[in-house]
């Protein structure tokens, strides 16, 4: 269990290796490499014609606590949250130095901002909904997924749906958030604790959707709290969602539920609490339908004066 | 396993030690009295990855039992609170490991274990990461070098402060800094929970060329066992003292 200051973390696999356990004696051959966090690399394996994500690290205690948590998620019934988990073992490389892994289902899928791209400002709202969802799941068997980020997010299709991929930051409610960034940490943002409550990923939530809105990721400045407001102000993608926004900075959801039901309402429309943004629409349809009956009269008018023109006609010809 | 208290020594530097005893020894003397020695090394923004005089840096927290990393100014928050979880998460398991050589024999440790009980073992560790209590002493460099970057390593202790705070276990904060003209080390803030008041405690100061890291390693680890009757040395040699109750 000493950390071994020597181990580099194996980053350069080639295609073809074939990684073996230590206690199971399962083989995985390596296609490519899918990315890389702070405790390891995921790899793209295959075994048996299946695809797989297998996660290599150096600090087994990391690797270990991950595996920990894709387990709970794997005793949640129904739902899945996050990927499901296949295999954890060691490999014992030829020149003897061992790396602890896991392997996962492969999710094929798109980054947020890219799928986001070209389509309709409505997605947003979707995708956030569905994340609120898988969000108050996990909440509600006690777990804050903490490093909620745009890196850990995955869209899967057909039909398009966001998942959780990395579960590193998966922290107990009442514990201290296990990992963060900082970009969506609300200590950083003098937004609140790092204590992991369900709203802690409620804020990183809108931070996802801040760095979508604007393109990429931006510093605190001197005012955090300021900044944040600022920017909130400038994006137009996120007007619909700015008191939403603003009130899970402020902590007040307490539950993903109470959010996902007033995003909910936004997407589905007007309703009570956005009566206020809504005048404006409703004046213009109140307008418009003025403009249609305008154009009735003018029809009757017409009709009339014809009718009017006929009888006259025929009288004269008469 | 019993509620007990961990210690640290945070050093934060940006160069080499040049006076007195050397700083790797006296990081060793610590690790032996249960006390872990971690080192970030702050590089100027227009520095490069290896400057000289900075393999001190890992050299110290190796033979202190801690971690070390050389960072720029701008990650520095992240890392001095990554640093600090990752030496608690190391010396528990270090505690953990003694405790399964003792009922499995001597060669059984973590790694050997097979993964569903490493898994086990990890709740443990994890645990009692969240729940054991917490002594950090910084020590932070504040030669000329030193001096514009003292407002980031302010922010990075506040920081600090709020995520080990998020935890379950008490916390204990002191800073010093060093060198000082009459002693090795001065104090700017006496053992506290909260890091509130840190933003008044940082001096002005720009002394002079010298950086001796070893005399103030040495007499911050005596900052230990000063605070109370019950101090460290009681069980010097524990890495994780067992308060009994």
């Amino acid at each position: 269990m000493q950390v071994n200051h020597t181990k580099k973390l194996v980053t350069n696999l080639k295609r073809g290796t074939i990684i073996r356990g230590k206690w199971n004696g399962t083989q995985y051959q390596v296609i490519q490499k899918l990315g890389e966090g702070a405790c390891g690399i995921v790899y793209l394996c295959e075994r048996n014609g299946v695809y797989t994500a297998l996660k290599i690290g150096t600090d087994s205690s990391r690797i270990i606590t991950e595996v920990n948590v894709l387990k709970t998620f794997q005793k949640v019934q129904g739902k899945r949250l996050g990927p499901s988990l296949l295999d954890v073992d060691d490999w014992v490389t030829p020149a003897g130095v061992t790396y602890p892994y896991y392997v996962m289902e492969y999710l094929k899928g798109q980054e947020l901002a890219s799928f986001l791209h070209g389509r309709g400002k409505e997605w947003l709202g979707v995708m956030m909904l569905q994340l609120l969802s898988d969000l108050e799941e996990l909440h509600e068997q006690g777990w804050v997924f903490g490093d909620l980020k745009t890196d850990n997010l995955l869209v899967t299709s057909p039909p398009p749906k966001l998942r959780l991929i990395d579960v590193g930051g998966t922290t107990k409610i009442g514990r201290a958030i296990k990992e963060y960034t900082e970009f969506y940490d609300r200590g950083y943002w003098q937004g609140g604790s790092r204590k992991a409550d369900p709203a802690y990923d409620l804020f990183a939530l809108t931070m996802v959707m801040m760095e979508v809105a604007h393109g990429r990721r931006f510093e605190r400045g001197a005012n955090p709290q300021q900044t944040l407001e600022k920017k909130l102000q400038q994006l137009e993608l996120l007007k619909p969602y700015r008191r939403l926004i603003k009130k899970a900075w402020h902590g007040e959801y307490s539950s993903s539920y109470e959010m996902k039901k007033e995003l909910s309402s936004i997407l589905n429309g007007p309703s009570k609490y956005k009566m206020m943004e809504n005048r404006h629409t409703r004046v213009s349809r109140r307008k418009e339908a003025r403009k249609t009956s305008f154009a009735a009269a003018e029809l009757g008018v017409i009709f009339l004066s014809l009718l009017l023109f006929y009888f006259l006609f025929s009288i004269i010809a008469w | 396993m019993k509620k007990g208290t961990l210690k640290q020594i945070l050093l934060l530097t940006d160069g080499c030690s040049n006076q007195g005893e050397d700083p790797v020894a006296i990081a060793a003397l610590a690790n032996d009295q249960g006390i872990t020695v971690n080192v970030i090394g702050i590089l100027d923004d227009d520095q490069s990855e290896q400057p000289e005089g900075l393999e001190e840096v890992e050299a110290i927290a190796m033979s202190g039992g801690g971690v070390s990393q050389i960072v720029y100014q701008k990650a520095l928050s992240q890392t001095v609170q990554m640093v600090t979880k990752q030496a608690m998460t190391q010396t528990l398991q270090g505690v953990v490991n003694q405790e399964l050589k003792q009922i499995l024999g001597e060669k059984q440790t973590f790694e050997e274990l097979p993964p569903d009980k490493r898994g086990e073992v990890m709740e443990v560790v994890e645990d009692l990461g969240e729940t054991c209590d917490l002594e950090v002493l910084v020590l932070v460099d504040t030669s000329a070098s030193m001096t514009p970057k003292l407002s980031t390593v302010k922010e990075a202790l506040f920081d600090l402060s709020l995520s080990l705070n998020a935890r379950s276990g008490n916390n204990r904060f002191s800073i010093f800094c060093f060198p000082n003209k009459m002693k090795p080390i001065h104090k700017l803030m006496d053992w506290t929970p909260e890091l509130d008041g840190i933003s008044k405690v940082f001096p002005k100061l720009a002394s002079g060329g010298i950086t001796p890291t070893g005399p103030a390693l040495k007499e911050a680890m005596y900052q230990f066992g000063k605070k109370s009757l019950f101090g460290s040395m009681k069980h010097a040699s524990e890495p994780y003292e067992e308060t009994g109750y």
